[in-house]
Formats: C-alpha cells, sequence, structure tokens
C-alpha cells in the first residue's frame, strides 16, 4: 500500500519538488500561525485583518488553478468561470442563510431578505440547506451539473475557439441578470450576507477565520495534487493533445467530446469548492461576481503566472490580487490602467507567462509544443476560425 | 354698359355696407352682452353668460373663462376688464376690445388711476351661476371657428362631461364637421349615457367606447362586468353586460396590437444600433479571425464624440446647436477610426492567430479606455439631449407615438449598411477585404497588401461602431460603462449572423434586437434577456456556422 503510494507520488512529482511543495505549503500555512502564536507588537505578528485576505487569494488561487486546467491544458477558454464560482458560493451561502435561523433582524425563521420581501415560506430550493452536508454536496453539484448541461450542448457540437468563450461570456451575462432579481430567491441585489456561524462557530471569532485559512489552504493543495494527477495521467496526455491539435486527435480515433466534457466539468466543480471557501471568509456573495469582468480577470491570473503548469495559476492569482489590494488602496484610479496593461503586456510580451519567462531556458516539452504551434500559426494566420484546428 | 358697372358697383356697395352695419351691429350686441357681466343682477347675469355662451366670438370665450377663473374686474364705471398673468406681471385688458389698460398693480401712475386696483370690483361666482358657466364655455368653445379650440375643447368634455352639459354636446354634435372633433364629442356624450338609467343609452354609450378602443375605457367597463358582495352583478341589464364584455374584449386585443407593434418598432430601433455595432465586429472578425473586445467601447467613444460636439456647439456656436450632431457624426468617425487603428498597429496586429489572447489583450485596452473617459468625463451618465427636429414624434396609430429619434435611428442605421455593402461589393478596398476574408494566403500571393487592408477595415469597423455610438447617443443614456452594455449582445448578433456577412448581420440585429423587446413585456426584462441568450446557445447547435452558412469549399474549410 504505502509502495503504492510512493508510486503514484513519485509519478506526479519528483522527489525535489514534492519538498518544494511542502515548503511552499508551510509558507502559506505561516500565515495564520503567526497571527496565532505571536504577540500583538512582535515584529513578527500579522495583523488580523491579513488572515481573511490570504484566504480570500487561496480561494481565487484555486479557481485559477481549475481555469489553467481547461485553458492551459485543454484550451477551452472559458470566459465563464466565475459561474460556477458564484454557484459554490451561493450553496454556501444559503447554508449560512439558513445556520443564522432566527437570530436575524427580523426575528424570523426566513432569512431577512424575504420577510422584506413579504414571502411567507421558504422557495422549494432553499429547502435541505440548513443541512451542512446537504449544502456541501450542492457546492459540487450544482456548478457541476450545469458546466455539464452547458458543456454537453456546446462541446457536443464542436463549438470551439472564441465562439466557446463568448458563449460562456454570455451565460455568466445571463446569470447575472438572474441573480439581481429578488424573484429568483438568492437576495437579488444584495445578495446573501450577514452571516453569524458556521458549523456553530461564530464567523466573527479570529479562531474560525484561521481555520478557514488553514482549509483553504487544504483544500487547494489537494486539488493542485488532483489536477496533477489528471494532467500527468494519459488522460491529460489527450487534453494536451486536443489543445494542440484537436483535428489530429479525432483522426487519431479520439472523441474530444467526453475529454473535454469530464475536464470542464471537473474545473467547474474546483470552482465551486473554492466560491464555498470564499464566501465565510468575505462574508457575502451577491451578483457583482458574476459580471463578465470578474470572469476575465481569472483568464489574466492564468496568463499572467503561466499557462499549462498549474502552479502558473496560482501564482498569478496571488501575484495580481496582491497587486490590486494594495493598488485599490493606494491608487484607486490608476487599477484599472494597471490591469489594461497587464492584460496587453503579458499577451504580447509573456506569452507564456512568469513561470514561462523564468523556466525559458528548461521549457517543458509541452511549452514548446505549444511554441512550436503558435509560430506555424504566425505563418497561417488565415486559419479558419471557429473551428481553429 | 356703364350703367350695368354702376349698378354693379352701387349694389356691391350697398351688399358691403350691409355686411358691415351687421356686423356693427353684432359687436354692438357682443359688447352690451359683455358689459352685463359687470351687472349686480344675478339674472341679468345669467341670460348673459348664456347669450355669450351662443356665440363663437373668441371675446365671448375669453370673458366667460376670465369670469370663471376669477380674472374679471368690473371698474367703478362699469366697465368690464379681465386680468392677463404674464411672466412680466399682471395686465388689466379691456375685454372688448382686448386694449391693454395697464398694469394691474400699476406702474404707470394715469392708467392706475384710471383703473385703480381699490376701485376694481370682481364679480362672484356661485354655484348656481357655475351651473350655467361651464356649459356656456363649453358651448362658446364649441362654436369657435378655430378646429385647434374645438378639438381640445371636445377632448376635455370627452374625459369629465355630466348631465347638464348633454344639451350643449347634442347640439354641437349635429353642426360638426370635423370628424376628429365629431369623435371626442361622440364619447363625451358616451360618458354621460354611460351613468344614464336607461340600459339602451347605456349599451349605445358601451359601442361608442368600442370602436374608440381607448385603453381609458378598460377599467370602466370592467367594473361593469364585477359583482359586488352580495354576489349580484354591479350592472342589473344583461344585455348591458354583454355589450361591455364585448367591448373589454375589443379594447384588450387594440392593446395587445398597439404593444407590439411599439415593441416591435423599439426593437427595431435598439437592433438598429446593434447593427451597427455588430457590422464592425463581423467585418474584423471575417477579416482578421480576432474578437475585439473593445469594439463596445468604440460605441461608447462614439456616444462621447456626440457629447463633446454637443458642448463645443454650446460654447462657440450657441445659435446652431440645433445642428450639432452635423459635426458629431464625422468627429465620432474619424476619432473612432483613429483609435481603431492605433489598437490594430500597436496590439492586434501582433497577436493574429492566437485570437484567445486577443481577446484578452482588447479586454484590457477596453478597460483603459473606459478609464481614461472616466477620468475625462466623469463617472456620472452625461447628458446628450436630442436637437429639437428630433425631439417629438409621429403617431402612427391611437397609442402608438413614434418619436423621430428613433426613426432617425433606423434611417441611419439603413444608410450605414447600404454604405457599407456597397463598399464592400463595388470598390477595390471592398475586393481586396473580400479576398483576404476567403483566403489570406492566396490574397498576399495576388499582390494585395494585406498588413494594411487589415488597418484599414479594422479602422473602418471601429469607425462604424462610433457611429452607432452617435446613434445610441439619441435614445440611451450615455456613461463609460455603455460600451460593456451592448457587446453581449453584439456578439450575439455575430454568432447568429454568422461571420463576416452582412446580410446575416442585418437580419440577426433586427431579430434579436424585436425578439428582445417583445419579450420584456411578457416575460420581463431580465427573463426575455435571458430566453434570447438561451435560444442563441441553442440555435449554434443548429446552425454552428451563423444564419447564412456559406456553402460548398468555404464552408468545408471553415
Amino acid at each position: 500500500m504505502v509502495s503504492r503510494l510512493r508510486e503514484i507520488a513519485l509519478t506526479l512529482h519528483s522527489p525535489r519538488r514534492w519538498l518544494g511543495l511542502g515548503v511552499a505549503m508551510l509558507a502559506v500555512l505561516a500565515l495564520p500561525a503567526l497571527n496565532r502564536f505571536t504577540p500583538a507588537g512582535s515584529a513578527l505578528h500579522v495583523a488580523d485583518h491579513l488572515v481573511p485576505l490570504g484566504g480570500k487569494f487561496l480561494c481565487y488561487a484555486l479557481v485559477a488553478m481549475a481555469m489553467d486546467l481547461v485553458w492551459g491544458f485543454t484550451g477551452v477558454l472559458s470566459l465563464g468561470h466565475a459561474v460556477f464560482f458564484a454557484l459554490g458560493g451561493y450553496a454556501m451561502g444559503m447554508y449560512l442563510m439558513r445556520s443564522i435561523g432566527t437570530a436575524g433582524v427580523y426575528r424570523s425563521e426566513l432569512p431577512d431578505f424575504m420577510v422584506f420581501l413579504d414571502w411567507k415560506e421558504l422557495p422549494w430550493y432553499w429547502h435541505g440547506f440548513q443541512h451542512f452536508g446537504f449544502a456541501a454536496a450542492m457546492v459540487f453539484l450544482v456548478p457541476g451539473l450545469l458546466a455539464y448541461v452547458f458543456g454537453f450542448f456546446a462541446f457536443r457540437s464542436r463549438i470551439r475557439g472564441v465562439y466557446f468563450s463568448i458563449i460562456t461570456q454570455a451565460l455568466t451575462y445571463a446569470l447575472m441578470l438572474l441573480m439581481f432579481r429578488n424573484d429568483t430567491g438568492f437576495g437579488g441585489n444584495n445578495g446573501l450576507t450577514d452571516f453569524k456561524t458556521l458549523l456553530g462557530h461564530p464567523l466573527a471569532e479570529q479562531g474560525t477565520k484561521q481555520a478557514l485559512y488553514v482549509v483553504s489552504a487544504i483544500a487547494l493543495l489537494l486539488s493542485y495534487l488532483l489536477c496533477r494527477f489528471v494532467v500527468t495521467s494519459k488522460l491529460g496526455r489527450v487534453l494536451l493533445a486536443l489543445r494542440d491539435a484537436e483535428s489530429r486527435v479525432m483522426f487519431c480515433g479520439y472523441s474530444p467530446f467526453h475529454y473535454k466534457l469530464f475536464v470542464w466539468t471537473l474545473s467547474a466543480m474546483l470552482c465551486g469548492l473554492a466560491g464555498a471557501l470564499y464566501v465565510p471568509q468575505v462574508g457575502i456573495i451577491n451578483p457583482s461576481e458574476l459580471q463578465p469582468s470578474a470572469s476575465i480577470e481569472i483568464a489574466i491570473w492564468c496568463a499572467v503566472g503561466g499557462r499549462g503548469t498549474l502552479i502558473g495559476g496560482i501564482l498569478g492569482a496571488l501575484l495580481v490580487n496582491g497587486w490590486k489590494s494594495w493598488l485599490t488602496a493606494a491608487y484607486p484610479d490608476l487599477w484599472l490602467y494597471f490591469l489594461g496593461v497587464l492584460f496587453v503586456s503579458v499577451t504580447l510580451f509573456l506569452p507564456n507567462g512568469i513561470l514561462g519567462a523564468l523556466s525559458w531556458r528548461k521549457r517543458s516539452a509541452v511549452l514548446a509544443l505549444a511554441e512550436a504551434r503558435e509560430a506555424e500559426d504566425k505563418h497561417e494566420p488565415s486559419q479558419p476560425l471557429p473551428r481553429q484546428a | 354698359m356703364r350703367v350695368a358697372t354702376f349698378i354693379l358697383v352701387v349694389s356691391l356697395l350697398g351688399a358691403a355696407a350691409g355686411i358691415c352695419r351687421r356686423a356693427a351691429a353684432d359687436t354692438g350686441e357682443l359688447s352690451q352682452l359683455l358689459q352685463k357681466l359687470g351687472s349686480d343682477d344675478r339674472d341679468e347675469l345669467q341670460t348673459a353668460i348664456e347669450a355669450l355662451g351662443a356665440r363663437s366670438e373668441p371675446a365671448a370665450l375669453r370673458a366667460l373663462i376670465a369670469l370663471r377663473d376669477g380674472k374679471l374686474r368690473v371698474d367703478a364705471t362699469g366697465r368690464v376688464l379681465y386680468v392677463v398673468s404674464s411672466s412680466a406681471g399682471e395686465e388689466l385688458r379691456e375685454v372688448t376690445s382686448d386694449h391693454a389698460i395697464g398694469a394691474a398693480n400699476g406702474s404707470d401712475r394715469s392708467t392706475a388711476e384710471q383703473a385703480s386696483p381699490l376701485r376694481l370690483r370682481t364679480p362672484l361666482v356661485n354655484n348656481s351661476l357655475r351651473r350655467v358657466l361651464t356649459p356656456a364655455i363649453a358651448e362658446s368653445q364649441l362654436r369657435s371657428s378655430d378646429v385647434a379650440v374645438r378639438k381640445d375643447a371636445a377632448d376635455a368634455l370627452s374625459k369629465q362631461a355630466d348631465e347638464t352639459l348633454a344639451p350643449v354636446l347634442h347640439k354641437a354634435l349635429k353642426r360638426e364637421t370635423d370628424a376628429g372633433v365629431r369623435t371626442l364629442l361622440q364619447l363625451a356624450v358616451a360618458q354621460i349615457d354611460f351613468s344614464s338609467s336607461e340600459p339602451a343609452r347605456r349599451i349605445a354609450a358601451i359601442h361608442v367606447m368600442q370602436t374608440t378602443a381607448d385603453v381609458t375605457f378598460k377599467a370602466q367597463l370592467a367594473a361593469l362586468l364585477e359583482k359586488s358582495s352580495d354576489g349580484s352583478f354591479r350592472e342589473p341589464s344583461a344585455d348591458v353586460r354583454k355589450a361591455a364584455s364585448s367591448a373589454v374584449a375589443t379594447i384588450e386585443s387594440q392593446e395587445l396590437l398597439t404593444r407590439v407593434v411599439r415593441d416591435l418598432f423599439y426593437g427595431l430601433s435598439l437592433g438598429s444600433v446593434l447593427l451597427l455595432a455588430a457590422l464592425g465586429l463581423a467585418i474584423t472578425f471575417g477579416l482578421l479571425r480576432v474578437i475585439n473586445m473593445a469594439h463596445g467601447e468604440m460605441l461608447m467613444l462614439g456616444a462621447y464624440c456626440a457629447y463633446v460636439a454637443q458642448t463645443l456647439f454650446q460654447k462657440f456656436l450657441p445659435n446652431a446647436i440645433e445642428y450639432y450632431l452635423v459635426l458629431a457624426v464625422p468627429l465620432a468617425f474619424a476619432v473612432c477610426m483613429l483609435v481603431g487603428v492605433i489598437l490594430e498597429r500597436a496590439v492586434i496586429r501582433f497577436l493574429y492567430g492566437r485570437p484567445l489572447e486577443t481577446l484578452l489583450a482588447t479586454w484590457g485596452i477596453s478597460l483603459m479606455l473606459i478609464q481614461t473617459v472616466r477620468l475625462l468625463f466623469g463617472a456620472q451618465n452625461v447628458n446628450v439631449s436630442n436637437p429639437s427636429w428630433l425631439s417629438g414624434g409621429v403617431t402612427v396609430m391611437t397609442g402608438v407615438v413614434v418619436p423621430y429619434n428613433r426613426i432617425a435611428t433606423i434611417v441611419f442605421a439603413i444608410a450605414i449598411v447600404l454604405f457599407i455593402a456597397y463598399m464592400l461589393n463595388f470598390t477595390r478596398l471592398g475586393l481586396q477585404v473580400r479576398a483576404i476574408t476567403q483566403n489570406r494566403g492566396m490574397a498576399a500571393c495576388m499582390g494585395i497588401a494585406t498588413g494594411k487592408i487589415d488597418t484599414l477595415a479594422f479602422g473602418l469597423g471601429s469607425a462604424i461602431a462610433g457611429l452607432g455610438g452617435v446613434a445610441l447617443s439619441q435614445i440611451g443614456n450615455v456613461g463609460p460603462e455603455l460600451g460593456q452594455l451592448y457587446i453581449v449582445d453584439s456578439f450575439m448578433v455575430v454568432v447568429v449572423g454568422g461571420v463576416g456577412k452582412i446580410a446575416g448581420s442585418v437580419v440577426a440585429a433586427l431579430g434579436l434586437g424585436a425578439v428582445n423587446k417583445l419579450l420584456e413585456p411578457l416575460a420581463g426584462a431580465v427573463l426575455g434577456k435571458i430566453l434570447v441568450l438561451c435560444f442563441v446557445v441553442l440555435f449554434i447547435q443548429r446552425r454552428p456556422q451563423g444564419l447564412f452558412a456559406l456553402k460548398g469549399r468555404a464552408a468545408a474549410e471553415g
């Protein structure tokens, strides 16, 4: 058993890489530890508000990694990943709303916004969310199901390239409009907020925040290992092949449909998990998470870090969001310029992201292939799209 | 001969004199009646009012209205005056001649002495007098020789008429010749008959209401069909109820029709803006195979060009403000073309063959454009007003007023589509664009400077979107986020219409615009949009190449 695990572990990473991963994990966990175990005046002390902020970034990192799985490895650019993130968040938010109980402003069993809208009873889709287990299952099932149905139709009719991106953008736009409505029953414009407790622990307590941070870090690690397992497996090889030459894969007898659908649904479920961890740390989920711009930002995290690396997405999410936190506070007018320049310069000058630039010399065979393909594309820019071969 | 002429002249003179004398007598009688308005005697006053009501002269009407509104004054000599209020203050005028006597609060000493406010008396109007006065005014208005006055009066009466006015209305109906006024008068009669105690009159009234099919009567008619608390119908007669229910049905179907016509029209005008946005997208996507996410911002820039043109005119040519659009259109074209060309040369050129990256880069550019506009013009919406020749509208049918600005938008879009179609099909540039769209490599081999054409076409596509922005500024709000609102819709147009095909874009844009607006009242604005998006996703399942798919070899290559 142990030797089998060791075998699997070594297919994922070399021992040196495992060591690096362990060090990185320790560094990530140092933040809540320094917050908890050092006295407030100490030079090493981490301020209280940085713990949920860091936890939030870890959730973003998880989303970016899920995006990398479909974009970096399969070549499917989704402009609607925020949908799955928000759906996971809403599922968790519904549990948190129900666990408020009668402690709300109106002292009613119903969530406050329903009382405000003069609703007499819970809509049917709110039932069951008082149980954590049910809500936790929904965190995966709802985004997974939506992704499955959407992907089923999209991949079956072989919608690819920019067409797919545009359709996913329309999806997030439609869902945003839907969630903005009060009648939809998810709090409309204000979303779900004023959460009190999670599994009996008050969310306002620093201990809960630290625990959530640790849970997010573990979730990120496990998801990373899962994604790593997928991309290093034979299935992962097919995904890369699909990204680089879909038609050739088809001629070899593979059906892209099942591969794409699988990885697309998996990615959506990971986003759902990230959303569910995000909501209790931020304390609110509302339709602004569904804005088309939110989804596109996820793509740029990936691009900044470096696509097709998994780690790149994580790195990009942490970096870009770190800049965002600092810039929006220091120079609020400049943030959009910065983001815009980032979009343009990364695509123009860093096509393989930061990781790609760093590992320029020992570039993996995978990336070399992608480069070669891009070079080929440059010579043949008239490649007919949307069926980008 | 001379004799005959003489006789003719004499008789003509005589006739003229007779007319004059008659007219003089009439005026005399009128002024006598008007003088009587100053009388203390209630009976005399009442007969004067009734007699004045039977006359059509403006002076009579003027006096009666002044009396009703408490604006009539009588001075010590018994002269009847009335007060005219204007922004300059109040002014006293002689009722008969309509000559100004002086300011009511007198700045001019001599006139103020003549008609000092202290010595003026205001005749009091009590309820019994008002009962006479209201029909008298109505009658006088309905006798006016001016159709507009009659129409206004009839319109007011058709909304609010009571039993006392019935004889006036019947008399007026008999002599009325103008069809529009007649309809209104009939409605007024119907209003009175509606509450009559005879079922036959009520039915007749309902029929009149039915023929107008005016929505305003719906509630009134529907009330007849309701039951009161004890379970019996409010309206005792079954025939009346039958007539009422058929009238309600007529009104409802009319309502539906007007709504559909109006929504279709609004949809068309929305569609024509979408069309202008999508045309540029379709050209650039067809030609360069890149999605320009900053395309919506060209729309926004165009709208802001209209705003800038308006501001410039306000500042330097306030007299010609009506014509600021004359500057706005070329300005938007030039600015957006320039931005488009810079965009293509500086960024997009390097990303050909990498459509997904282009999408991200252009999104970044759109963020920068939005932020720039926000810093220059503020985050709030700016006010771009319609020039007066675009405000107002034409009534195409009852209840459907089509605003001129929407008509102008549609006409503008048609003109541009024709221009683009001409350009693509009959000019050298168009030929080259089509060649590159079909086969870039072969076109380059034939000596077409593909890079130059790419830049030109990209600039042109942006410029068309800019023109769309000018059109949009006339029918919608102008703010920094304007482009974001339309970009998803215009992508849908490109997806449905197919890439690089004008006919497809036209049909898809107008279709989506109309479907959007038609679904709005049925499912609400948001659900309508969601339904449209679902429809588009399903549509692509069937026709991944868009409405007008290429056939033959081109399709196989795509």
